[in-house]
């Protein structure tokens, strides 16, 4: 049954992204466990703002799972200790009374800190700008069902299209990379038949926008996988290397 | 074919490809090996023909220039990473459930090296090397140098504790070689990881069974 607990959090504050930034302590009783993460977060920042205090800034959208804003690392989990969820998909009842938790912002140079727990994950659209799309004329639009695609390649496609680009992968990689992110991207489009004509450019483009953008080189650890909220497999990142040699070889 | 160092896949198809034909030397280094077990002759045999002949040592040089290529690009690969990782690390350590060895790659790797130096130190250097410079007391027969070095029971544990770290490296290093090439899908991913242990476990039982052996045959 949920009931309401106390917490301590130890959350990062950090005033802007040259400020030095550090941990604070706070403290919130009577957090009803039925509450999510980030109602709780919100309890925090009226008390705060109640004190006069500066409230704690932190990424949130839809708050049901789909836009890929929140964020933050909490207890050594991004997205929090629970499995296939984003950060506003957390509840507190996945905490104890008496618990600390810490939060942090996602840690890598591809996304720096704006400010506390916000971080600046434009790298992505950056990426996506670099080739993440399928060029169309203009006109009337052409009949559903003209093109045959097959059955396991559209679902394979759907799955790699499900990737909300939270940057949970980044944050869980211990080399920074955005290679799951990336091979979702690349591989939801280079399944079908309409992305195909681009693949070799566009898997070619995107590595390189990703690689200037100073993410990490992936070493197949596969925590990107276990943390990502919408479980993109890794078996993603193989046909982005393959998509990518073969453009190379071609050339 | 700049992309081999500028790309990260380039860079990692560069890790995979030196890594998989260490991998086909490991094979050939265990089977001379096992010619031991069976004949003492032939593994003297095969010592002598892997001397300082010309084949042998244009063997070598591509083999150390694979090893090289396998190191510098690991080297290079660790730095980037670190530094894609950022400044600030994070506080609380990362709780996602991953394999150990794959998070440890650069630090196995330097354990082998490090092995590796007094391997050859014992054996190469005192075989084909000074045979090569042509020093008198070069040995051409394998079993005069390692018949004594393996009666030293540290030696024989220093090697077996290099075999088992082997077996770490290569349960991590076989499938994410075929990984990086693009050689796995939903289906096969299991199925490279699964061979890629039973692979490193026949390496290790492969390898160790030579120092046991000698240790206890002689």
């Amino acid at each position: 049954m949920d009931k309401n607990i106390n917490i301590k959090l130890r959350i990062w504050r950090q005033k802007g992204p040259k400020e030095k930034g550090a941990f604070e302590t706070y403290e919130l009783n009577n957090v009803y466990q039925g509450s999510s993460f980030l109602e709780m977060l919100d309890m925090l920042n009226d008390k705060l703002i109640g004190e006069g205090k500066e409230p704690v800034a932190y990424d949130h959208d839809c708050r049901e799972g789909i836009c890929g804003m929140c964020s933050l690392y909490v207890n050594g989990h991004p997205h929090g200790p629970d499995e296939e969820i984003t950060t506003c998909q957390l509840y507190m009842r996945k905490f104890n009374d008496g618990d600390t938790i810490t939060v942090e912002p996602w840690r890598s140079s591809g996304f720096p800190v704006i400010k506390d727990l916000m971080v600046d994950r434009s790298a992505f659209d950056k990426i996506i700008q670099a080739g993440g799309y399928i060029s169309v004329n203009t006109g009337g639009s052409p009949d559903a069902n003209t093109i045959p695609v097959n059955k396991d390649k559209a679902e394979a496609a759907m799955d790699a299209a499900a990737c909300i680009g939270c940057g949970a992968c980044v944050a869980a990689c211990k080399n920074g990379s955005a290679m799951l992110f990336v091979a979702a991207k690349v591989s939801h489009l280079a399944l079908l038949p309409q992305g195909r004509t681009e693949a070799a450019r566009r898997a070619k483009a995107m590595v390189a926008k990703m690689d200037e953008l100073g993410f990490g080189n992936c070493t197949n650890t596969g925590a990107c996988e276990v943390e990502c909220p919408k479980n993109i497999s890794i078996t993603n990142i193989a046909r982005l290397n393959r998509e990518f040699l073969k453009a190379k070889f071609q050339d | 074919m700049s992309w081999l160092i500028k790309s990260s896949i380039g860079r990692k198809f560069v890790m995979s490809i030196s890594g998989l034909f260490m991998i086909l030397f490991l094979l050939f280094h265990m089977s001379m090996n096992l010619a031991l077990v069976f004949s003492l002759e032939a593994y003297d045999k095969i010592c002598e023909f892997l001397g300082a002949n010309w084949y042998a040592v244009i063997g070598t040089l591509v083999l150390a220039a694979g090893f090289a290529v396998h190191v510098i690009y690991a080297i290079i690969l660790t730095l980037q990473n670190r530094k894609a990782r950022g400044k600030e690390r994070y506080e609380s350590s990362s709780k996602t459930p991953t394999q150990w060895s794959s998070k440890n790659m650069f630090v196995l790797g330097l354990c082998i090296l490090l092995f590796l130096i007094l391997h050859l130190y014992q054996l190469w250097f005192n075989m084909q090397f000074k045979e090569l410079i042509g020093d008198p007391t070069a040995v051409s027969k394998g079993s005069e140098l390692i018949i004594p070095l393996f009666q030293n029971i540290w030696v024989v544990l220093v090697y077996l504790a290099a075999f088992v770290l082997l077996w770490f490296h290569l349960t991590h290093g076989f499938w994410s070689a075929l990984h990086t090439i693009g050689w796995s899908n939903k289906v096969w991913l299991k199925r490279i990881q699964v061979i890629g242990n039973i692979f490193a476990t026949l390496i290790l039982i492969g390898f160790s069974i030579i120092p046991i052996y000698i240790y206890f045959a002689y």
